[in-house]
């Protein structure tokens, strides 16, 4: 193994979900006995089978990633020399229906990983999960833990309520904005509506295949509602989106807003520029066949070296083997996706002591 | 997917660029996408049954959408084309004269295929009113346009969330050489693969039809996996989803291992997206195959085979050359060019390509896949 991965920074790597009686030791009196007298024994969405294959690399499951928390992936770090790791914790706080619940979880879901995780070892940040029922409520949660600088990005799901660049979430761009957050938006659903706009897919394999889908809408939400224009300073990171569909989607949304621009007034400029200074996104999974001269042609499609993140996607298999990029890449190219890019992007990894 | 294909062939000059008059009249184009419109309900309302006709009249059409129209109010006046409104009145696409004068004969096109929107017994909430306006609106085709016209062919036009009733209209149309296809809208109440639908597969499978799956329908949920989008931008923009929602459906559910002789072909979302769509699916299919066992090949084998994609709305990057590329790994035989005429966000056959594309390729997807796709005896 070489060492190329020495000082990277790892965009995406996912704690053992923890049970809801976990999280209710970080909540209050109420909401502690509210866990145990409703009988919230679990609370667990469809998006990852425990004992699927995408859930757990089989090599990682044998390394006990599944039930010793922290243990496998402080090895991981080791082994490979990263710098840092983001921890996004995939708990359904975004499924609940009841704000309050989702409020009440998602505070003692950062403080639980705060506690378990982030204490334990400088190298690991946050991401903190925010009750997206209530954009006020999620804009409340990103100041509580506005001044903790181990939380570097607020977190939210590919698929919920409503596209995410409606004005009615903009409370959560500003705070995110004010205090440097970085948004991330991670593969998964609220599941509260069906996963496509032609209904629910039979199959986990189509279900996952269709996060995808959920990326292209948020993606041209956020453009369209002009997100960027209201907030300069924000970054949006796609996280585990795929990566590869998204030059022939800007292609096809730049040409509908040359078409149809006046609809959209306040874009000053195409959607192009937009992706270029505000999206980022993580690189796995890659989608694209494992040839060095697809993968040159897809870097040329993105048109920046600018965009794409390391990520392992730990513990879920998005890879095989130690390969953690896609074949081909430039060694410029390299050190600017593990370690330039993600400093440029989260500006609160700079801000650590 | 042709993973071992060149990539990027070098480009040619703008030689091949056909753009004065006299060489248009050199391909025998055929267009995949072709919209007619009746200058009003009553040239449909006709062939309705009195029973049908009264419940127009007092009811209405209620679809999925609970708009009477698009709950996306377009660019233009009924998506089209300013210069496509008849002189005589009428709405663009209902006027033959206009459309030979205006397309067919400007542009040498040897067959329009037809695709009926609208009000045409798609998307309706009452299923046996649904398959009445899809039976006219089929015979609505035939008396309007493919029979005055015998370059324009038609698709048949089914009332898809009703099986029977689909394959009802798919046996009784099928002898009529004038339908090319069968027509179906990619947004439906299940995705398109699964089991309620395959009676019309197999209809169609059985009278060597391919089936076209137009953007637009609805199925009765929010346009995306997350609700509503705010602008007619990002509807049309999120077509592609609809119909990459499709093709995986089609293909995880086993659609070409039980049709062997299916072909499909999406119609009006573009095809960049292709491509990506077909190694995300050979990706978790190889992570997954023990959850979908009944396929016995990739996803993109199947795809390689069963699937043709529209050309309309053609992309267009920056460097030319990507969509080139893109052509290249959907392969130049999967290609047909469609045009949408009349609507506003039509594709010139001569106009629509970026220069460079190989001239042999832009023959196939201007004159020659369509010969090979649509049953055009």
């Amino acid at each position: 193994m070489s060492d190329i991965y020495k000082g990277a920074i790892d965009c995406d790597l996912h704690p053992r979900v923890p049970t809801p009686r976990a999280i209710s030791q970080y909540m209050d009196d109420h909401w502690r006995d509210t866990v145990d007298l409703r009988g919230i024994e679990t609370w667990d969405s469809i998006s990852y089978p425990p004992n699927a294959p995408l859930t757990l690399r089989p090599d990682w499951r044998k390394l006990g990633a599944d039930t010793e928390p922290g243990k496998a992936a402080k090895e991981t770090l080791d082994r490979f020399g990263f710098a840092h790791a983001i921890c996004n914790s995939l708990f359904a706080v975004q499924a609940f229906r009841d704000e309050n619940l989702a409020a009440a979880f998602a505070s003692a879901l950062n403080d639980w990983l705060a506690a378990e995780w982030l204490a334990k070892d400088p190298r690991l940040k946050g991401s903190a999960v925010l009750p997206i029922q209530s954009p006020e409520r999620a804009a409340e949660e990103i100041e509580r833990l506005s001044s903790d600088k181990r939380f570097v990005q607020v977190l939210m799901l590919a698929m919920g309520e409503h596209p995410l660049g409606k004005s009615m979430y903009w409370p959560i761009y500003a705070a995110a904005e004010r205090h440097g957050f970085t948004v991330g938006i991670h593969a998964g659903s609220s599941y509260h509506h069906a996963l496509t706009g032609s209904g629910w897919p039979t199959y986990y394999a189509e279900d996952y295949a269709s996060q995808s889908l959920g990326f292209h809408t948020q993606l041209g939400s956020f453009i369209c509602e002009g997100v960027f224009v209201k907030y300069p300073r924000l970054k949006v990171v796609l996280i585990e989106s795929g990566v590869t569909w998204l030059p022939s989607y800007l292609w096809r949304l730049s040409k509908f807003w040359r078409g149809v621009r006046n609809e959209v007034p306040w874009l000053d400029r195409s959607p192009e520029e937009f992706v270029r200074d505000h999206i980022r996104l993580t690189i796995q999974p890659f989608d694209a066949p494992p040839s060095a001269a697809h993968i040159g042609r897809i870097m040329d499609q993105l048109q920046s070296d600018e965009m794409l993140l390391f990520s392992t996607d730990f513990p879920h298999w998005q890879f095989d083997g130690e390969e953690m990029l896609p074949a081909g890449l430039s060694p410029e190219l390299v050190r600017k996706i593990l370690i330039d890019n993600p400093l440029a992007t989260y500006p609160r990894l700079g801000r650590q002591t | 997917m042709m993973l071992d294909a060149p990539l990027t062939p070098t480009l040619d000059t703008d030689a091949d660029r056909d753009t004065g008059a006299p060489a248009q009249a050199r391909l025998r184009i055929i267009d995949g996408d072709v919209h007619p419109a009746a200058r009003s309900m009553a040239d449909v309302k006709q062939f309705l049954a009195p029973r049908w006709r009264e419940h127009l009249e007092v009811y209405g059409s209620r679809r999925k959408l609970g708009m009477g129209y698009e709950p996306y109010p377009k660019s233009a006046p009924r998506a089209c084309r300013r210069d496509a409104w008849p002189e005589g009145g009428g709405n663009p696409g209902s006027d033959l004269d206009l459309i030979r004068k205006q397309y067919l004969d400007a542009y040498g096109i040897e067959y329009g295929i037809l695709g009926p929107l609208g009000v045409s017994g798609q998307s309706e909430l009452n299923q046996e009113f649904s398959a009445a306006l899809a039976s006219a609106t089929n015979d609505w085709q035939r008396e309007y346009f493919t029979k005055p016209e015998p370059r324009l062919r038609s698709g048949i036009v089914v009332p898809s969330e009703h099986a029977e009733a689909s394959v009802a209209e798919i046996e009784r149309c099928a002898d009529d050489p004038a339908f090319a296809q069968v027509f179906m809208l990619t947004r439906t109440s299940e995705p398109l693969g699964n089991r309620r639908y395959w009676p019309i597969y197999a209809a169609a499978e059985r009278h060597g039809l391919p089936v076209g799956m137009h953007v637009f329908g609805s199925g009765g949920h929010p346009y995306t996996g997350t609700g509503w989008p705010s602008y007619y931008v990002e509807e049309g923009t999120g077509h592609s989803t609809s119909c990459q929602a499709a093709v995986s459906s089609l293909v995880m559910e086993g659609v070409f291992e039980r049709f062997p002789r299916l072909k499909v072909v999406m119609i009006e979302g573009g095809f960049g997206w292709l491509p990506a769509l077909t190694w995300r699916l050979d990706k978790v299919f190889e992570r997954m195959r023990d959850e979908v066992p009944h396929l016995k090949k990739r996803p993109s084998e199947y795809i390689r085979q069963h699937i043709w994609v529209t050309t309309q709305p053609m992309e267009e990057p920056d460097d030319r050359r990507h969509l080139i590329d893109t052509m290249e790994w959907i392969g130049w035989d999967r290609l047909l060019f469609a045009s949408d005429y009349p609507h506003w966000d039509f594709d010139d056959p001569f106009r629509a390509f970026p220069a460079g594309v190989p001239a042999e390729g832009k023959r196939q997807i201007l004159a020659g896949n369509g010969r090979a796709v649509y049953r055009l005896g």
